[in-house]
């Protein structure tokens, strides 16, 4: 199979890998995906609890060239965001953008289900937080 | 050293320049009709075809009238297969076969089945290996035929053959193997190895595509079968259509040069092989042997690397051509189901490499290999998530993973 430059830019120069401390309530964690289905991504988000944007955001990928660009793509386009902003991005906006074929359309839908699943995390986190002002002594 | 290196020599291999010397005058000078007796092309074409058939029989154990030509081995399974199931109706329906075969020989079966004929799918161990006794079970007195192949495509695991047939023949069964990976790679004797029918293909073994043929025993016993390809009668009216006389050269002259080098090549290959193995294992943790390395072809190596998807290694080895078991090679998103066999867990499927070597590699290009490869598993590692929770000692087959 012929890989699109996009692809293979991304898979020869992954953008934002890494880990963020996902025990931080800053962070989002979204973990997607299963070995045996020979895909699973890591996605995490470091959004700024003041203007709900979204300063850092790293990803780990075990699966093929598509799902590596798929993952390293929604980084960059992550970063800069609102949560809100964040949760627009769709699975055919990374198709049209890396070129992908009908064969690696899973991929797209695995990096959107991993914004999402890191947001709903992010989320989770915020609402647990007692602001420390209203903490009761 | 020239790139990209070919190591994929289980899915076919270049022909020899000298193959091709002995192929070429069958093109334009001599390019006459095997099956026409009255003139001088005929019978030139005629001598070409008998020598070819010569030299195939010579490599193992057989003589030439038990040669009959196909266009390649899957042809050659189909006839074996369908011929027998179809010649000994009478006798019975029921034919043992092995999951781990190619699927020229599955969906042949499978199509038998969907016909009235009982077919069982024998498991494998997790070396790729038969149960000898699982198939002494599976024996029922309907039985007529075994189909069992001698070594295994994407494993190179070699199968107790010559027990096999020892199995069928006290029982009055007939055993079909299909050769292909194993013809001139070690070696093989019809007779010791009580074999019945044989699958043939001269791409695998230095020679052109499009040529193959199969082994059919004359006599104790006397195998018949039924034609597949009805016309004119070719080769002992077994397989009708005319005979590819340049393919058939080009054949012959492989199996000759396969018999010739094949003790100082099998030495060399697996020198190359072990020596691609251990440095592997050396530069990398994690990295596992999928089958038996004790009953295997001296050129092949089949390893998983942990915690990397295939498809993602070959794309970062784009200059050194190999397989991968992993599901993304193929369009099914299923990882291949030789491995699954094995028993190994899918994610070990999805990180395996099928290296087969062959007889233009040089040792060179084995050390730009492994070197590659190290390079590659160990920048893939540093992407992989499951390798990150591995080295955080988290126990994967613990984890209960988000399903769609």
């Amino acid at each position: 199979m012929a890989y699109s430059d996009k692809v293979l830019d991304h898979y020869n120069n992954p953008r934002n890998v890494g880990s963020l401390d996902k025990s931080s309530p800053s962070v989002g964690t979204g973990m997607v995906g299963a070995p045996e289905c020979g895909d699973v991504m890591k996605l995490q988000i470091r959004v700024n609890d003041e203007s709900g944007i979204i300063e850092e955001a790293k990803f780990k990928t075990f699966g093929c060239g598509s799902a590596i660009a798929s993952s390293s793509l929604a980084t960059e386009w992550l970063k800069g965001k609102t949560v809100d902003q964040a949760l627009e991005i769709k699975n055919t906006d990374i198709v049209n953008e890396l070129s992908l074929p009908p064969v690696k359309i899973h991929c797209s839908v695995l990096a959107e289900d991993a914004i999402k699943a890191a947001i709903g995390d992010y989320r989770a986190k915020q609402s647990k937080q007692v602001p420390a002002a209203h903490a009761v002594v | 050293m020239k790139l990209p290196i070919y190591l994929d020599n289980h899915a076919t291999t270049r022909v020899d320049p000298r193959v091709v010397d002995a192929m070429l005058p069958y093109f334009t000078e001599h390019f006459g009709n095997a099956a026409s007796r009255n003139h001088e092309f005929g019978w030139e074409a005629e001598q070409a075809v008998d020598k070819g058939r010569k030299q195939i029989a010579d490599l193992i154990g057989a003589t030439p009238k038990e040669i009959i030509f196909t266009s390649g081995a899957t042809e050659s399974d189909n006839l074996a297969i369908k011929g027998v199931a179809e010649m000994y109706a009478e006798k019975g329906n029921h034919i043992i076969t092995v999951v781990t075969e190619h699927k020229a020989v599955l969906d042949t079966c499978k199509k038998l089945e969907k016909n009235g004929y009982r077919i069982t799918y024998l498991p494998v161990m997790g070396d790729g290996l038969i149960d000898l006794d699982m198939l002494k079970e599976a024996f029922t007195d309907k039985t007529i035929l075994v189909s069992i192949m001698y070594a295994n495509n994407e494993l190179g695991v070699i199968q107790p053959i010559r027990e096999i047939g020892k199995l069928c023949r006290e029982r009055g069964v007939l055993f079909h193997t299909d050769g292909v990976q194993a013809i001139g790679k070690v070696p093989i004797n019809v007779n010791a190895d009580n074999i019945d029918m044989m699958s043939i293909s001269a791409h695998k073994m230095y020679g052109p595509k499009g040529v193959g043929a199969l082994y059919v025993r004359r006599r104790n016993p006397r195998v018949q079968i039924t034609a597949q390809i009805d016309g004119g009668g070719h080769e002992r009216g077994m397989r009708s259509g005319t005979l590819n006389v340049p393919g058939i050269v080009g054949l012959g002259e492989a199996c000759e040069l396969c018999g010739r080098e094949m003790e100082t090549e099998t030495v060399r290959l697996r020198y190359l092989r072990d020596k691609l193995r251990a440095k592997l294992e050396a530069g990398l943790d994690e990295v596992y042997i999928n089958g038996s390395m004790e009953h295997r072809l001296p050129h092949n190596l089949n390893m998983s690397f942990a915690y990397v998807e295939g498809e993602s290694l070959l794309m970062g080895i784009n200059d050194i051509a190999v397989s991968s078991g992993s599901a993304c090679t193929s369009a099914t998103l299923e990882p291949s189901y030789v491995l699954k066999a094995l028993g190994v867990g899918d994610d070990i499927a999805h990180s395996s490499i099928r290296f087969g070597i062959g007889r233009f590699n040089t040792e060179e290009e084995i050390d730009y290999v492994a070197a590659k490869l190290i390079d590659v598993v160990n920048k893939l590692r540093e992407l992989s998530p499951l390798y990150e929770m591995a080295k955080e000692g988290i126990d994967l087959s613990t984890v209960s993973w988000a399903h769609d």
